[in-house]
C-alpha cells in the first residue's frame, strides 16, 4: 500500500446522527430525502450506526430499514439535544439535510451541545459553515484568495441599506442571510422597490441581515458541483448552465448540463475558481459554487484585446449537498451525497468505489455524452392568482429532468415531463397574440418559442431576455421543424428528424394532421423506435454495470430485455401541490417489494430529486417523461421481439400513473393489480354511484353534470350548499363549496372556460371527515388504520390535520367505515391499495340511529397518507399490496382482513405550506389543496402529538402569545369557548371591529384594531408587522374565491412575517387545547412509541 | 442571423465511416466532403474541440468526440495549439451551424473546411465508442464517394498507424525562439541577469507548454526533434522540456539517444511522448494501450502524497515499468488502470508525466508542475556557469 499523505486521520465514528430537512417546502424538496437516504446507505456500507431524525413521515429516509434508528420528531434544538443525549452518537453529518439541517447543526454547535455530548461535526467544520454562510466572512475569504465578488455591503438597518445603495448604485440585488431558497430577497431597479425589498429581507432573515449587492442581471449563470476529501483531492462532478440568465433564482431556472456555451478556457477558468474556493473553505464533502459570467464584452468595461475570457463573479457557495447536487447526481450518475457522507467519515475519494462502473473510483470527473435539461415545476396551475414573475425568490415546488443526445430533444422531453395536460412547446397563451411577454415567468419558455414563431428577430429576443443566442437558436430549430411538419409530406426521413428533435407523436400528429396513434403506427411501419442508452459516468469509455437509461432516436440499443419476470413501476413525476414525495415513497417501496419477491423491478420517472431515480433503487431505471408514448415505447423495448411486455404497476405513482391505466389497457399492455375497469368505475361518477347503491353504501346525494341547466337542477334538488369539482383531478383543483345559484353560475362559467368536462356536484355535508387506506386481495380487505381529520369537511384532506387513531368517532362509526371500505374493495375487486374518504354527519343519516357515515371519494391507488399510516401502524402496506399483485393473498402473507389493532401511540399529521414564497396567493384553507408538505407529531397523548405537529409545522404557540382575532359572523358563536381558552392561557387578545365587540361582550379584555387599511393606524397589518401579535385566527365566509377575499391582507401579512395564521376554528381549537394542557412531550424512536421499549 | 437562415440547414452530402474490422457508420460529410484515413480514437472531453483539433499528438488519427454537440462556441484565431489542424479526420454526433460566442469568427464546419479537413457527422458516436473500447482502436476511413466494400479495400492498402513516423511531420524543421518579442511573465526581480533559458525538444509541442514557460519568465527555444544532445547543450539551457507528440515511441531512437545525453546536464521535464522517451532512456519499454487515454477527466494519483489530480490526457502508448532503472521511480499512476503516469529520477532533477499539465484543453490542476520544474531550473540557473557546462 502507498503511504498516507496529509494529516493523520480522525477515528471513524461508530454512530452518526443525520438530520433531515423536514417537510417539503418550496426551496427544500425531495432532494434531501435522496441525500439523507444515500447517507444512511453509505453509513450502513461502512458499518456505522445511523440515527436519523426528520419531522416528515413521507420520506424514504425515515423508513426503519434505511436508518438504524428513526426519530420522527420536530426539528428543533431542544428535540435534537434530547436525541443526542439518548443516543450518544459520535458524529453529526450536518451537510445532508439542506439548509434546515445545516442551520440546526450550527445552532447545536454554537450552543455547545455537541461539545457537551462529545459529538463531532463530520466533514464540514463549524468554522467552514460560518465562512460560507456569513456573507462578510465569505467575501473577505474570496478577496483573500483573489476570487472576484460583486461589490456589496452587508446591512442590518434601513439607514445602512440606503448608504449602500448610494455607494454602489441601482440596480441592486438584496439577499437576506440564512433563508431558504432566497426567501425575502429580490432585485431593485427603483428606489421604491429597494425600500420594499430591504424591509422584507430584513424581516425574513433570522439574524436580521441582508446583503445589498451590485446587480448582474443578464449575465450568464453557471454552477459547479465540487467534491473535496481530507487529503485535499478535489474534483468537479458537473457543471451546469442556466438558460435563464442572472436574475432568476437557480431553483426557478431552466438548467442544462453540461454547459453549452462555454469555451474550454472559460469552463476551466470557472472550474479552477470552484476548486480554489472549496480548498479555501476547507470543506470535506461536497459544495456548490455559483458564478456569473459576462456574456459579451459590451456589458462590462474590459480590455478584450487578446483576452480569451471575460470577467466573472462568484455569486454563492453552498457548503453542503443541495438541490443542484441532486440534479448533478442524476445528470451524471455520480452519487454526490453518498460520496460526501463517506468523505465525512474519513474516506478519501480514491478509496470510494464508483458504484456505476464498479471498476473505477470516485476520484474522477464524469464525462457526459448526452445533454440534460431540467425545468422547474411551478404551482401556478393551482394558484391562478399568484404572481408568476420569477426573480430571486424561488417559487417552484419541484422539477423534471430529461436526457437526450440533442438539446432540443432533452428540452422537449422535459416539457412533456411537466405533465401540464399534454401541453407541448407549441402551447401559446390565448392572450399573447403576436407579442408574447418575454420577462421572466413560469411561461417564458413558451413565450420565447412563440416569439420565434411570430418572427421576432432571434438576436432581439436574446438581447431582450439575456438568454444566450445558442439557446434561442435551438428553439428556432424546433420552430423550423414545426413549420416543416406543417408544410411537408410526412416521410420516414422527416419523422426521424422530428423524433431526433424530441417531437412527441402527439405534436407530430397535430402538425401533420394525424392522430397520435396514427403517428405511432407510422413509426412502427417505418421502424422508427427509440433506443435506450446508458448513463454511465464515463461516456462509454468503460463497461458500466448500472441500468440507468434514457431514450433517444439513434442506432444502438443498450437495454435489451432481461430474460426473467419483471414489472414496471410508474413513478409520480415532479413534486407538485397534490402529488408530493409520498408517491415517491410508495414507488420506492413497490420496487423494494418486487425485488424482495425476486421479480425484476423496472422504474420510470422524470423527477431528478427523488430516491426512486437513484440508479441503484431499481433493477432498471428509465429516466423518461411519464406519458403514454414513453411508457409504451419502453414497455415495447422490454417486450423485445415477439416477447410480452412486463405488467405495469400504476397504483403508486399518484394520479400520474393511475391515469395511464386506460391507455395502457387500450394498447393491450398488462396492468398489475386492480384492473383498468375497476379504476374506471372508481373514477367515473355515474358508474361509481350505481355501484355504491348496489352495495348499499351511502354517499352524499349528487351527480355529474356537463351543462349549466343540469347543474342548477341538480343543486336545486339536493339543496345548497353544494361541493362542486371537475372529475378526474388530483389535489382538489378548482373544487369549491358553493352557497347559492349565483355562485354556481359563476363557477360553471370558469369550468367551461377551462374545458374541465364533467363537473361533479355533491351535497355539502358539514361533518367530520375521516379516511382510510386499505389493501384488498379480492377476498379480504385489510385496513391498517382510520384517520380522523381535525378540520371539518370543506378543507381539502391534503390540507387537513389528521389524527390516528380517531379521537371522536363512535364504535358504530368506525365499524361502518370498516364495513363500507370492505364492501367497496370487494365490489370493485381491488387488487392492491385504495383510499376511501368519508364524511360523518349523523344529522343527514336517513336512519336516526344510523352512524351517519357517507363515502365521498374512492381512489383506486395509494394515497398521500400511505407512508404516514405505514409508519405509525407498522403495517408494510406497499409490500402487502405488491405481493397481492404478484398473486399472494393477504392470508398467505399472514394478515387477516378488517381493522388492524391500534398500537398505543397517537400520531398527528399536519400540512405545511410555502405561502410566504408565493406572493398574491390567499392562505385560507378550503377545498383546493395548497400545502406543499407535511409533518408528523407522534406521542403517547393527543395533546402532545398535536403540540409536536404544530411545532414541526411552524405553528407553535405558547401560553401568553398575543393573538389577533378576526372572525366571520358564522363562526363567532362557535369561537366563544376558544376565546375564553386563549384568555385563560394568558394570551393578550387583539381583534377587528366585530370580533372585538364579541370579546368585549364576553367580559374579556381586548384591544380593537381596525381592518380598514386606509382608516388610521395601527391597523391589522401594522400590528402583525410590528410583532405586537404573534398569531392570528381569521375565519371567512364561504363563497367567492378570488385574490382579494375578506381578510386577505391579514392572512398575507401573517404569512410574510411567518406567524401562525389559523383559518379554521378546528385547527385553532386543537392548537389551543394542546397549548393549555399540562405536561411535556416525549422524544423517542418511532418504534418505541409503536412497539414499546426494548424491542 | 435570420430565421430564414435557420430553416436552410446546409444540405450535406452523405458520408460514411468504414472501420478496418468492417463496421460501417453512415452519416453526412462535414468540413471538406472527401476521404480521410487514420487510426480512429475517441476523446471524452466535453469541451475543447479546437485545441484538440490542433494538438499535434492527434496526427495520423481520426478523432471522435464522445460529447454529441460540437461546435457550440465556434472557433477563433486564438485557440490553436499548433500552426495547423493535426487530425486526419473528425467524427461528431452533431455539428452546430449556429455557434454562439463573443470570440467566435467561424463555425467549426468552416474552420474544418478552410483547413481542408474531412469529417463525418450524424452517426451514433456512442455506438462507435463502445465498439472502440471493446475492440480497441482501429484504422478507419471516411468516404463520400465509395461503397463500404471499396472503401474497406482501399483502407486495407493504407499503412498502419504504428508504422509511420508522425513526429517528423509535426516537429519544427528549424530552431526558433518562442514569442521572443512578446513580454514574458513574472520574472522574479530578485534574480539578476538574463532570464533562464528553456529548450523545448519539439516532438509535436503544444503552444501552451511554451506559453506557460514564458509566463514563468523563461526564454524558450524550440528545437527540431532530430537535434542532438550536443546541439541542445550548445544552447546553454537552464532546463529542457521533452514535448508531447504523436505516434509510437519505440520509433524514436534519435530522440531517446539525445535525451540520454541530456540527463544530468540540465533539469528535464518530459511530457506525454517526452515522458515515454525518458522512460526508454531509463530502460523501460513502451506498449500500446487498447484504446488509449484521451479526455479531460483522467485521475492520476501522486504516490508520495496520495493526492489525486484530474488531468488532460491524449496518448495511445504507455511506459512498461518492468525494466525501469532503479534510479528512477514511478511517481504517479493512473487511478483507473494503474498505468504509469509519472517518473521521477531519484537523484537528478529529471521528471516526466504521461499527461498534459499544460491542459488546453482540459483541467489546470497540475499546472503547478511547471512551477516545480521552474524551481529546479532556477536553482540551476543560480549556480556558477562552470558547473553547468
Amino acid at each position: 500500500m502507498r503511504t498516507e499523505g496529509g494529516s493523520a486521520r480522525p477515528p471513524k465514528p461508530s454512530s452518526v446522527l443525520i438530520i433531515g430537512s423536514g417537510p417539503i417546502v418550496i426551496g427544500q424538496a425531495a432532494e434531501f430525502d435522496y441525500a439523507g437516504t444515500q447517507a444512511c446507505k453509505a453509513m450502513r456500507e461502512e458499518g456505522i450506526r445511523s440515527i436519523l431524525v426528520n419531522s416528515n413521515p413521507a420520506t424514504i429516509m425515515t423508513d426503519e430499514d434505511v436508518a438504524d434508528v428513526v426519530y420522527i420528531e420536530p426539528l428543533t434544538v431542544e428535540v435534537l439535544e434530547r436525541i443526542i443525549a439518548r443516543e450518544q452518537p459520535d458524529g453529526l453529518l450536518p451537510t445532508l439535510g439542506g439548509q434546515t439541517g445545516l442551520n440546526l447543526a450550527r445552532e447545536l454547535a454554537t450552543a455547545g451541545i455537541l461539545d457537551r455530548h462529545g459529538v463531532r461535526l463530520l466533514g464540514t467544520s463549524l468554522r467552514t459553515i460560518e465562512l460560507a454562510e456569513d456573507r462578510a466572512l465569505f467575501r473577505d475569504l474570496l478577496r483573500n484568495i483573489g476570487e472576484p465578488v460583486p461589490e456589496s455591503e452587508i446591512v442590518e438597518t434601513w439607514e445602512a441599506a440606503q448608504a449602500a445603495r448610494d455607494r454602489i448604485g441601482l440596480p441592486l440585488v438584496i439577499r437576506p442571510a440564512y433563508t431558504l431558497g432566497g426567501t425575502g430577497g429580490g432585485f431593485a431597479r427603483t428606489e421604491d422597490e429597494f425600500e420594499r425589498i430591504v424591509h422584507g429581507g430584513l424581516a425574513a432573515s433570522p439574524i436580521h441581515q441582508v446583503l445589498v449587492e451590485r446587480s448582474l442581471l443578464g449575465w450568464k449563470e453557471l454552477e459547479y458541483e465540487v467534491m473535496r476529501d481530507a487529503n485535499d483531492t478535489c474534483i468537479t462532478v458537473c457543471n451546469m448552465e442556466n438558460l435563464d440568465p442572472m436574475g432568476v433564482h437557480t431553483g426557478d431556472s431552466i438548467v442544462v448540463a453540461p454547459s453549452q456555451t462555454l469555451s474550454d478556457t472559460e469552463y476551466h477558468m470557472l472550474r479552477n475558481s470552484a476548486l480554489k474556493i472549496i480548498r479555501a473553505l476547507g470543506i470535506e464533502g461536497g459544495c456548490n459554487v455559483q458564478f456569473a459570467l459576462a456574456p459579451r464584452p459590451d456589458v462590462v468595461p474590459w480590455e478584450v484585446d487578446g483576452a480569451q475570457t471575460l470577467p466573472y463573479y462568484v455569486i454563492e457557495v453552498n457548503p453542503r449537498v443541495s438541490r443542484s447536487s441532486a440534479l448533478a447526481s442524476k445528470a451524471t450518475g455520480y452519487p454526490i451525497a453518498r460520496v460526501a457522507a463517506k468523505i465525512a467519515i474519513g474516506k478519501r475519494l480514491d478509496e470510494i468505489e464508483n458504484s456505476v462502473t464498479k471498476r473505477t473510483s470516485a476520484a474522477f470527473e464524469p464525462a457526459l455524452d448526452y445533454c440534460v435539461v431540467k425545468i422547474p415545476r411551478w404551482p401556478f396551475d393551482k394558484f391562478a392568482f399568484g404572481d408568476r414573475a420569477l426573480g430571486t425568490q424561488m417559487k417552484a415546488t419541484g422539477e423534471v429532468m430529461a436526457i437526450d443526445r440533442t438539446f432540443e430533444a432533452a428540452l422537449q422531453k422535459a416539457v412533456r415531463s411537466l405533465e401540464f395536460g399534454g401541453r407541448s412547446l407549441m402551447w401559446e397563451h390565448p392572450e399573447w397574440g403576436g407579442n408574447p411577454p418575454l420577462s421572466a415567468s413560469d411561461e417564458r419558455l413558451w413565450a420565447l418559442t412563440a416569439a420565434i414563431r411570430h418572427d421576432v428577430p432571434l438576436l432581439d429576443i436574446s438581447r431582450h431576455t439575456g438568454v444566450d443566442p445558442w439557446f434561442i437558436e435551438r428553439l428556432a430549430r424546433i420552430v423550423a421543424m414545426e413549420r416543416r411538419l406543417l408544410a411537408e409530406e410526412l416521410t420516414p426521413a422527416l419523422l426521424a428528424e422530428a423524433k431526433r428533435l424530441g417531437f412527441a407523436d402527439a405534436q407530430v400528429g397535430t402538425l401533420a394532421d394525424r392522430l397520435p396513434d396514427q403517428v405511432r403506427a407510422l413509426r412502427e411501419e417505418w421502424g422508427l423506435r427509440p433506443v435506450y442508452k446508458m448513463v454511465d459516468t464515463c461516456a462509454a469509455e468503460f463497461d458500466a454495470v448500472t441500468s440507468y437509461f434514457y431514450s433517444t432516436y439513434e442506432e444502438e440499443n443498450e437495454a435489451p430485455p432481461e430474460p426473467r419476470e419483471r414489472m414496471l413501476v410508474i413513478g409520480s413525476g415532479p413534486i407538485r401541490i397534490g402529488q408530493g414525495i409520498e408517491f415517491d415513497y410508495c414507488s420506492v417501496q413497490a420496487v423494494r417489494a418486487l425485488r424482495a419477491a425476486g421479480v425484476g423491478a423496472i422504474l420510470a420517472n422524470s423527477n431528478p430529486e427523488t430516491v426512486s431515480t437513484d440508479f441503484d433503487t431499481s433493477d432498471r431505471l428509465y429516466f423518461e417523461p411519464l406519458d403514454i408514448e414513453s411508457m409504451r415505447d419502453l414497455l415495447e423495448n422490454e417486450a423485445g421481439e415477439n416477447g410480452e411486455a412486463p405488467a405495469s404497476i400504476v397504483q403508486f405513482g399518484g394520479q400520474t400513473a393511475v391515469n395511464m391505466a386506460r391507455a395502457l389497457h387500450g394498447a393491450a399492455m398488462p396492468i398489475a393489480g386492480s384492473s383498468a375497469e375497476a379504476i374506471d368505475i372508481a373514477e367515473d361518477r355515474g358508474r361509481f354511484e350505481r355501484l355504491l347503491s348496489e352495495i348499499a353504501v351511502p354517499q352524499p346525494p349528487g351527480a355529474g353534470v356537463s351543462t349549466l341547466e343540469d347543474a342548477l337542477t341538480t343543486a336545486g334538488a339536493i339543496g345548497y350548499p353544494v361541493l362542486v369539482r371537475p372529475s378526474y383531478v388530483l389535489g382538489g383543483r378548482a373544487m369549491e363549496v358553493v352557497q347559492d345559484a349565483n355562485e354556481l353560475v359563476r363557477y360553471f362559467g370558469a369550468a367551461l372556460a377551462e374545458k374541465t368536462g364533467v363537473v361533479l356536484i355533491d351535497k355539502y355535508l358539514s361533518g367530520r371527515e375521516a379516511e382510510v387506506d386499505a389493501i384488498c386481495d379480492g377476498a379480504r380487505v385489510l385496513i391498517p388504520g382510520i384517520m380522523e381529520h381535525v378540520e371539518r369537511a370543506g378543507v381539502h384532506s391534503g390540507d387537513s390535520m389528521a389524527v390516528y387513531p380517531p379521537q371522536n368517532l363512535t364504535q358504530a362509526q368506525c365499524d361502518a367505515i370498516v364495513e363500507y371500505t370492505t364492501r367497496i374493495g370487494l365490489a370493485l375487486d381491488v387488487r392492491g391499495l385504495m383510499n376511501v374518504q368519508f364524511v360523518i354527519s349523523p344529522a343527514d343519516d336517513p336512519d336516526p340511529d344510523g352512524p351517519g357515515v357517507f363515502v365521498i371519494e374512492v381512489n383506486p391507488r395509494s394515497s398521500r397518507t400511505v407512508p404516514f399510516i405505514s409508519k405509525v401502524t407498522g403495517v408494510p402496506m406497499v409490500h402487502l399490496a405488491v405481493n397481492v399483485m404478484l398473486g399472494r393473498s393477504l392470508a398467505d402473507q399472514g394478515y387477516e382482513g378488517g381493522l388492524w389493532p391500534a398500537p398505543g401511540l397517537i400520531a398527528v399529521k399536519a400540512p405545511v405550506f410555502s405561502m410566504s414564497k408565493l406572493v398574491g396567493v390567499d392562505t385560507y384553507l378550503g377545498p383546493e389543496m395548497k400545502s406543499t408538505g407535511e409533518v408528523m407529531g407522534v406521542d403517547r397523548t393527543f395533546d402532545a402529538a398535536v403540540r409536536k405537529a404544530l411545532i414541526a409545522s411552524d405553528l407553535g404557540i405558547r401560553p401568553g402569545t398575543p393573538f389577533l382575532l378576526s372572525l366571520s359572523n358564522q363562526t363567532k358563536s362557535e369561537a366563544v369557548p376558544l376565546i375564553r381558552a386563549l384568555h385563560e392561557a394568558g394570551c393578550p387578545l387583539y381583534a377587528t371591529e366585530g370580533t372585538a365587540a364579541l370579546v368585549h361582550g364576553l367580559g374579556l379584555p381586548v384591544e380593537m384594531v381596525t381592518k380598514r387599511l386606509n382608516e388610521g393606524h395601527p391597523n391589522v397589518v401594522d400590528v402583525i408587522r410590528a410583532g405586537t401579535v404573534r398569531a392570528v385566527i381569521n375565519t371567512i365566509e364561504g363563497g367567492r374565491s378570488g385574490p382579494l377575499r375578506d381578510g386577505f391582507h391579514i392572512r398575507r401579512t401573517a404569512t410574510e412575517v411567518r406567524i401562525p395564521c389559523f383559518t379554521s376554528l378546528d385547527t385553532a381549537r386543537a392548537a389551543i387545547k394542546a397549548l393549555a394542557s399540562p405536561g411535556s412531550y416525549e422524544v423517542l424512536p418511532l418504534h418505541v412509541y409503536r412497539d414499546g421499549e426494548g424491542l | 442571423m435570420t430565421q430564414d437562415g435557420l430553416l436552410l440547414s446546409p444540405q450535406r452530402p452523405a458520408a460514411r465511416l468504414v472501420l478496418a474490422d468492417g463496421r460501417v457508420f453512415d452519416g453526412v460529410a462535414i468540413g471538406v466532403a472527401g476521404r480521410a484515413t487514420g487510426e480512429v480514437v475517441f476523446n471524452t472531453s466535453m469541451s475543447g474541440y479546437q485545441e484538440a483539433l490542433t494538438d499535434p499528438s492527434y496526427r495520423g488519427q481520426i478523432l471522435v468526440m464522445t460529447y454529441p454537440l460540437q461546435g457550440n462556441y465556434g472557433t477563433n484565431p486564438f485557440t490553436n495549439e499548433s500552426r495547423e489542424l493535426q487530425v486526419r479526420g473528425f467524427v461528431v454526433r452533431e455539428l452546430t451551424d449556429l455557434p454562439s460566442h463573443w470570440r467566435s469568427d467561424r463555425t467549426l464546419d468552416q474552420y474544418l473546411r478552410v483547413a481542408g479537413v474531412s469529417g463525418i457527422a450524424n452517426i451514433d458516436t456512442r455506438a462507435l465508442t463502445r465498439h472502440l473500447r471493446s475492440r480497441g482502436v482501429v484504422m478507419g476511413t471516411i468516404t463520400v464517394d465509395e461503397t463500404a466494400e471499396s472503401a474497406l479495400a482501399r483502407l486495407r492498402g493504407e499503412p498502419d498507424y504504428g508504422s509511420l513516423d508522425y513526429v517528423a511531420e509535426v516537429s519544427t524543421t528549424a530552431t526558433y525562439d518562442f514569442e521572443k518579442d512578446r513580454p514574458s511573465g513574472r520574472w522574479p526581480t530578485e534574480i539578476a541577469g538574463p532570464p533562464p533559458h528553456v529548450v523545448v525538444v519539439d516532438l509535436g509541442v503544444k503552444r501552451n507548454i511554451m506559453r506557460l514557460l514564458r509566463t514563468r519568465g523563461c526564454s524558450v527555444t524550440a528545437v527540431p526533434h532530430t537535434t542532438s544532445a550536443e546541439d541542445i547543450l550548445s544552447l546553454a539551457p537552464d532546463g529542457i522540456v521533452l514535448s508531447p507528440g504523436p505516434g509510437d515511441p519505440m520509433q524514436l531512437e534519435h530522440a531517446v539517444t539525445a535525451a540520454r545525453g541530456l540527463v544530468g546536464r540540465a533539469p528535464i521535464m518530459g511530457i506525454c511522448l517526452g515522458h515515454q522517451v525518458l522512460g526508454r532512456v531509463f530502460g523501460a519499454s513502451t506498449y500500446k494501450l487498447k484504446f488509449g487515454h484521451r479526455g479531460a477527466n483522467h485521475p492520476v494519483r501522486d504516490e508520495q502524497t496520495g493526492r489525486v489530480y484530474i488531468t488532460a490526457q491524449n496518448h495511445g502508448y504507455a511506459v512498461d515499468p518492468d525494466h525501469l532503472d532503479a534510479a528512477v521511480m514511478v511517481s504517479q499512476i493512473h487511478l483507473n488502470d494503474g498505468t504509469v503516469e509519472g517518473l521521477q529520477h531519484r537523484s537528478e532533477p529529471v521528471f516526466a508525466i504521461q499527461y498534459h499539465s499544460e491542459a488546453s484543453p482540459g483541467p489546470n490542476d497540475t499546472e503547478f508542475l511547471f512551477d516545480r520544474f521552474m524551481a529546479t531550473v532556477l536553482s540551476q540557473h543560480e549556480r556558477p556557469p562552470s558547473r553547468r557546462s
